[in-house]
């Protein structure tokens, strides 16, 4: 691939005076040519608008080639810079929010339209044709002409010199297309805007929470939405868990949690291994728990309070470490 | 594939003729093994600049936290990313089934594609012999070569674009959408600060540019071009605090959600590439490319400057960018977006703007007057000292305080013929219906109803 691109323009001659192109340009014409038809077809044929938009980005970048191959290296950047790189990808930019599997409707919704659109583009070609076949071109002046002093300072002296007035035009239409665009969707404000400062300190005045509420509990083994955090003293902390679960009473008990990994750190992890709370032989059964079972902590009894039966550090005693 | 940059420098030489007249580099002697050697040394010089650079980031982000990085793989570690890339090639590739296919294929290849095309137009030093070949150390360079750079990043954008797009994905697509806009708005703070660098050399040709600098680098009497340059390469590349496309925290991985094993690899390649172009071209275009630092370039009448040691003073520079975006990435926070947004909107674009009609005046007056460029540039340091000590004395403007807001006032909607709605802090009074309601309930209480209809909120 290299070999050819790097071969192909050094066999490339200038534009000769009888206004002939080289060979190698007319080969680099002849193959993206009718690559440019094909991607300029599936642009009429893609069903998905993203392939059409892809169709365009190759055209456009194939007429860069052609540009800096006849001499106008500052158009074909420009080309590649501002519609490749700017106008094209805000058409993508709305093209893809449309998404991948929707592909566009062939039901037509005008009556008649398609008929009307074909005889249009016929009309169209006629002119073109017309126009194309009539036009007559001065004797070549040569490129060094041409692009004296450099390709683009000879740019922007016929840009800012001899069409200099109709740039300005443009450029005013422009803005004002812009300024239009900003007025017609300008909304006034009624009120003054709430924004992320003032919505803080309202929720301060209010009493709210200062910042996000605290993440639910997470544990070694039972990493869940549902599970509330723990208090320094072992109490459950209800606004841990979403709103949505306390609502519908999905809540989990807390206490089946702690007291699992008090269980864990009293050494008694091999038996409740593999088990579940649900577990009549893990949680015990009416008759009191069983050995190596949970030991359970009485949370209205305070943070001092001894744990049971063993002097094994509770989970809290753990994080506190 | 540098072979595309080949062309697009080497058409206008073939075909043009006279048309590459502003390039100081001088190609003349170049035949066609000359440009191999050099495309394919660029590529080797990319491929380990990555695997360095990804060692590099791990260690020095882990010296900055504190912790040792990756230090098990080779000495110090510098295996560590051979090995990433080995368990990348050999992890199962999926395609994602709902994806569109051939885009989803595509999108990485744009992306690795049009970062390697960067480098063609960088100047590594002055001319040296190759094997008998005197050519300058650059694959090629024609007189729109900084615009071609801004053709190349913007085209390779389309990789993440059509990557977020193609995986079929919510998370992609929001990634694919945000870089979209990123890339627009800091494309044209980033084309800004770059024109004044064009100004100031007269010309876009990197080499020209980097001869221009013999004197000064342009960083200095360009110093807020060149922060302006900072801050959108880095938005450019997607890095932190910029790196809202693949933000993990929000987006999971973003437009690389979907994506795994080498095509993931790709998009990973591709951004270091991209680092690297950036830091190039700040290199080039503000930092003197490859001149030596000052010091170094007096010694034995510039002998620095020649042969083969530019390349050492190139990629030393090159390496401190470098090491700026990681110094970036292990000290400043992500942004919002709506914050990223109003930083390049508000801020980097009209300063941009401003800045590159001041340095229009200024060029403008060398040019008719004939100023020495050291002398103006004394003038306008005084005259910026003196606007600054101006500005201390200004007193400073307190803030008026706003008026208390007064209680709701009850207004008659139909005051001038037709229904108008209340104004902020006015309230409407009672419906009929309200009102005879009101009367039916509480006939002793005058007071209005219970939620007086005030305006709330935007």
């Amino acid at each position: 691939m290299s070999t050819l691109f790097t071969a192909l323009p050094a066999a490339a001659g200038a534009l000769t005076d009888a206004g002939q192109t080289s060979t190698a340009e007319a080969v680099l014409f002849w193959t993206l040519g009718p690559l440019m038809v094909l991607a300029a077809l599936g642009l009429l044929l893609a069903r998905k608008a993203v392939h059409a938009a892809l169709a365009v980005i190759f055209i456009m970048i194939s007429l860069a080639f052609m540009y800096v191959a006849q001499g106008a290296e500052f158009l074909g950047v420009v080309q590649v810079v501002v519609y490749t790189g700017a106008v094209m990808m805000l058409f993508l930019f709305v093209l893809m929010l449309v998404g991948v599997d929707r592909s566009d409707s062939l039901v037509e919704t005008i009556r008649g339209q398609r008929w009307v659109g074909v005889l249009a583009g016929l009309g169209l070609g006629v002119v073109l044709a017309g126009v194309v076949g009539r036009a007559t071109y001065g004797p070549p002046v040569g490129l060094v002409d041409a692009n004296a002093p450099s390709n683009p300072e000879a740019v922007a002296y016929l840009i800012f010199g001899r069409h200099v007035l109709a740039m300005e035009v443009v450029g005013a239409l422009l803005v004002t297309a812009a300024l239009g665009a900003l007025v017609l969707t300008h909304r006034g404000r009624l009120t003054a805007k709430v924004g992320q400062r003032e919505r803080a300190e309202r929720r301060l005045r209010d009493g709210g929470h200062p910042v996000s509420l605290p993440a639910p509990g997470v544990y070694a083994r039972h990493n869940a939405m549902d599970v509330p955090a723990l208090l320094p003293d072992g109490s459950p902390l209800d606004s841990s868990v979403p709103r949505v679960l306390r609502v519908r009473g999905q809540e989990a008990d807390a206490r089946e949690y702690a007291a699992r990994i008090d269980r864990v750190l009293a050494g008694g992890w091999a038996v409740g291994a593999g088990t579940f709370t649900s577990d009549d032989e893990y949680r015990g059964g009416p008759g009191g728990a069983v050995a190596g079972g949970v030991v359970m902590r009485d949370p209205a009894a305070g943070p001092d309070a001894p744990v049971d039966g063993t002097d094994a550090p509770t989970h809290d005693e753990e994080d506190g470490r | 594939m540098s072979g595309l940059a080949t062309v697009l420098g080497a058409l206008p030489t073939a075909v043009g003729d006279g048309a590459v007249a502003p390039v100081t580099a001088d190609f003349s002697q170049d035949v066609f093994w000359v440009w191999l050697v050099k495309a394919v040394a660029i590529i080797v010089f990319l491929l380990t600049s990555v695997l360095i650079a990804i060692w590099f980031e791990r260690r020095v982000v882990a010296r900055m936290q504190v912790r040792p990085g990756p230090n098990v793989h080779g000495p110090l570690g510098l295996l560590q990313s051979l090995a990433d890339a080995m368990k990348l090639l050999v992890k199962e590739d999926v395609t994602v089934k709902a994806a569109d296919k051939f885009v989803y294929i595509l999108a990485p290849m744009i992306a690795v594609l049009c970062s390697l095309l960067v480098f063609a137009v960088i100047p590594f030093g002055p001319e040296v012999s190759i094997f008998g070949v005197v050519t300058p150390l650059q694959l090629t360079d024609f007189s729109v070569a900084v615009l071609y750079i801004l053709a190349c990043a913007a085209v390779g954008v389309y990789g993440i674009v059509l990557g977020g797009w193609s995986s079929n994905s919510t998370y992609p697509l929001l990634g694919g959408v945000r870089s979209t806009a990123q890339v627009i708005s800091y494309e044209l703070a980033m084309g800004l600060s770059l024109v004044s660098v064009f100004i100031m050399a007269g010309s876009m040709s990197t080499s020209q540019i980097v001869d221009s600098q013999t004197q000064v680098w342009w960083f200095l009497p360009l110093l807020p071009a060149f922060v302006i340059y900072l801050i959108s390469m880095v938005g450019e590349t997607n890095r932190l605090p910029f790196d809202l496309p693949e933000a993990e925290g929000e987006l999971v991985g973003g437009y690389t959600t979907e994506y795994s094993s080498m095509k993931f690899a790709w998009f990973f390649l591709a951004e270091y590439i991209n680092m690297l172009n950036v830091s190039a071209v700040a290199t080039t275009l503000f930092f003197g490319g490859w001149r030596a630092p000052w010091p170094i370039s007096a010694i034995n009448d510039g002998m620095f400057n020649t042969g083969w040691w530019p390349v050492l003073w190139f990629v030393a520079k090159v390496w401190m960018f470098m090491f700026l975006f990681v110094w970036i990435r292990g000290s400043v926070l992500r942004f919002r977006y709506d914050q990223f947004m109003k930083i390049g909107w508000k801020v980097l674009i009209p300063a941009a703007l401003g800045w590159v009609v001041c340095v229009t005046l200024v060029q403008g007056a060398r040019q008719l007057w004939d100023v020495d460029l050291r002398t103006l540039l004394f003038v306008l340091a005084g005259v910026v000292a003196v606007g600054l000590v101006a500005s201390f004395l200004v007193p400073e403007r307190t803030p008026e305080p706003e008026p208390e807001p007064t209680g709701p006032q009850e207004i008659d909607p139909f005051a001038h013929g037709y229904p108008v709605p209340p104004l902020p802090g006015q309230v409407l009074p009672p419906s009929p219906r309200a009102q005879r309601r009101l009367a039916a309930t509480d006939p002793g209480d005058p007071s209005g109803p219970e939620t007086p209809l005030e305006v709330r909120g935007g």
